[in-house]
């Protein structure tokens, strides 16, 4: 057990990481999401057709290359145009991240814009409702309730990817862990890193059922 | 409902022609409407009864013609390089005529996150800049007229389909419009709950609400007109009287319409 108070205060550090990736990723994945979202729809080709690009290239290659890509990509390509810029480890990690989960969160939110029938828009229309008044009080309301079962999905998974910014050396939980693994020569830092990622999904998944619950009280 | 010029027409339309591609919904519809008058149009479906009135409330556009809605024109006949085709007003004078016109749908398109008051007081108090507590008082009067006092903080889904549609009444009245159109308002509903819905649209007429009704419902054609059109084939086939419609003519077509239904 003494080994277990050494470990503890060691994950906790690493955790912290780990919640501020979540967090932050969040935070910028989900607006951005519905940027892309609304642009995927947009009625120009010239606005489509690279949105699509942009997504299926962050669904069709893996997030661990991805945050190589931006982390030493960033680095070459200010070297070569001669300007003096590049990310450090952590703002690479989210910057990844975010463009990430964007992709997939735009998808979602795509499904959910599109599931909202015609004749919400014509009522509010014929109501002399602006584009933008339809958009955020009829449509996007209601596009909320029917994202969150997949967001919650993404969220979720989303926990778990923060492992992978262990890739270009940002010292989260299972980074951490893998350290303390070698350290004790023993999986078991791994299996608390486990449950810390657990039970934050646990708690997760109980607060997700209970907005699904929250926002039932309509169908 | 005032009007000042008696004759003027409140609404005028004009050779109005609609096609889908190379199917000709509407051919050559005229007719025109005065305040405080009631109009049905009757018709077999695929007649472009719907269509009609989703031109005249701007859910589709007109190819040719005209369509004048309370003295302001919302098209016009026009030339195109491709030949005769429509002007539409600016901007700002359709969104006017829109103000000034309510559509009832067949399947309500309440908001159904929004309570029964919120569904009636967003647009007055978005759109049209009232303060919310009159917006309230408004929407409260109306749903007292409408028989759903009490259901003011009820959802849509909590509610039949008979007391959906008269909240969506009651929300297209909020706007204060000049006319009033109803797209098959009870072809959505069971037998039981159209009277329900029948007998508000029947009391508005009675308080001269102007109004264009499509509808199957022949006895309610009828008995709530004042004016009466039969559509068949994208072209109005008769229109006049009830009485003349229902009773006078001679048309065949109608005739072979009207007997479908044992009620008229």
């Amino acid at each position: 057990m003494s080994e277990l108070s050494t470990l503890l205060p060691i994950l906790w550090g690493g955790f912290c990481t780990t919640l501020a990736i979540f967090g932050l990723t969040l935070l910028f994945s989900i607006p951005l999401g519905l940027l892309i979202a609304v642009l995927k729809m947009s009625k120009w080709r010239v606005v489509r057709y690279p949105v699509s690009f942009y997504i299926s290239v962050m669904r069709g290659t893996p997030l661990l290359l991805q945050i190589v890509a931006i982390y030493f990509g960033s680095y070459y390509l200010s070297e070569y145009a001669g300007v003096d810029f590049s990310f450090d480890r952590f703002p690479a990690v989210i910057v990844a991240f975010s463009i990430n989960y964007a992709a997939y969160f735009a998808e979602i939110f795509r499904g959910g814009i599109q599931s909202i029938s015609k004749g919400q828009y014509e009522a509010a229309y014929m109501l002399g409702m602006t584009r933008t008044q339809t958009f955020f009080r009829i449509i996007l309301p209601q596009v909320v309730k029917r994202v969150v079962p997949a967001s919650a999905n993404e969220v979720i998974t989303l926990v778990k990817d923060t492992s992978l910014a262990q890739v270009i050396a940002v010292t989260e939980l299972f980074a951490l862990a893998k350290k303390q693994q070698a350290a004790y020569a023993s999986i078991y830092p791994l299996f608390v890193a486990g449950v810390f990622y657990y039970v934050a999904n646990l708690l997760l998944s109980v607060l997700f059922a209970y907005v699904e619950r929250k926002l039932n009280y309509y169908k | 409902m005032e009007n000042m010029n008696e004759s003027a027409p409140i609404l005028k339309v004009e050779h109005v022609k609609k096609s889908f591609g190379d199917l000709h919904v509407l051919k050559d519809i005229s007719f025109d409407l005065k305040a405080g008058e009631v109009l049905s149009i009757i018709g077999p479906s695929g007649s472009g009864k719907s269509t009609l009135l989703r031109c005249l409330t701007q859910l589709e556009t007109v190819d040719g013609g005209l369509v004048q809605v309370d003295g302001k024109d919302m098209v016009v006949p026009g030339v195109s390089a491709k030949g005769p085709a429509v002007k539409y007003a600016p901007a700002k004078t359709l969104r006017e005529i829109r103000l000034s016109t309510g559509l009832v749908f067949q399947n309500f398109n309440l908001f159904p996150h929004l309570t029964v008051l919120q569904n009636l007081c967003l647009a007055p108090v978005r759109v049209l800049g009232d303060e919310r507590k009159d917006a309230r008082a408004k929407g409260q009067f109306l749903l007292k007229r409408m028989g759903l006092e009490g259901k003011e903080k009820a959802y849509p889904c909590e509610l039949s389909g008979g007391q959906q549609q008269r909240v969506s009444i009651a929300r297209a009245l909020a706007m204060n419009p000049k006319i009033l159109f109803f797209d098959e308002p009870t072809s959505a509903l069971d037998p039981e709950l159209t009277g329900e819905v029948l007998k508000i649209i029947k009391k508005l007429a009675e308080d001269k609400m102007t109004m264009v009704i499509v509808t199957h419902e022949m006895a309610f054609a009828r008995d709530v007109a004042d004016k009466v059109i039969f559509m068949d084939g994208g072209v109005i086939v008769e229109q006049g009287t009830p009485d003349h419609v229902f009773r006078k003519s001679g048309n065949e077509r109608l005739a072979q319409f009207l007997s479908r239904f044992t009620n008229a």
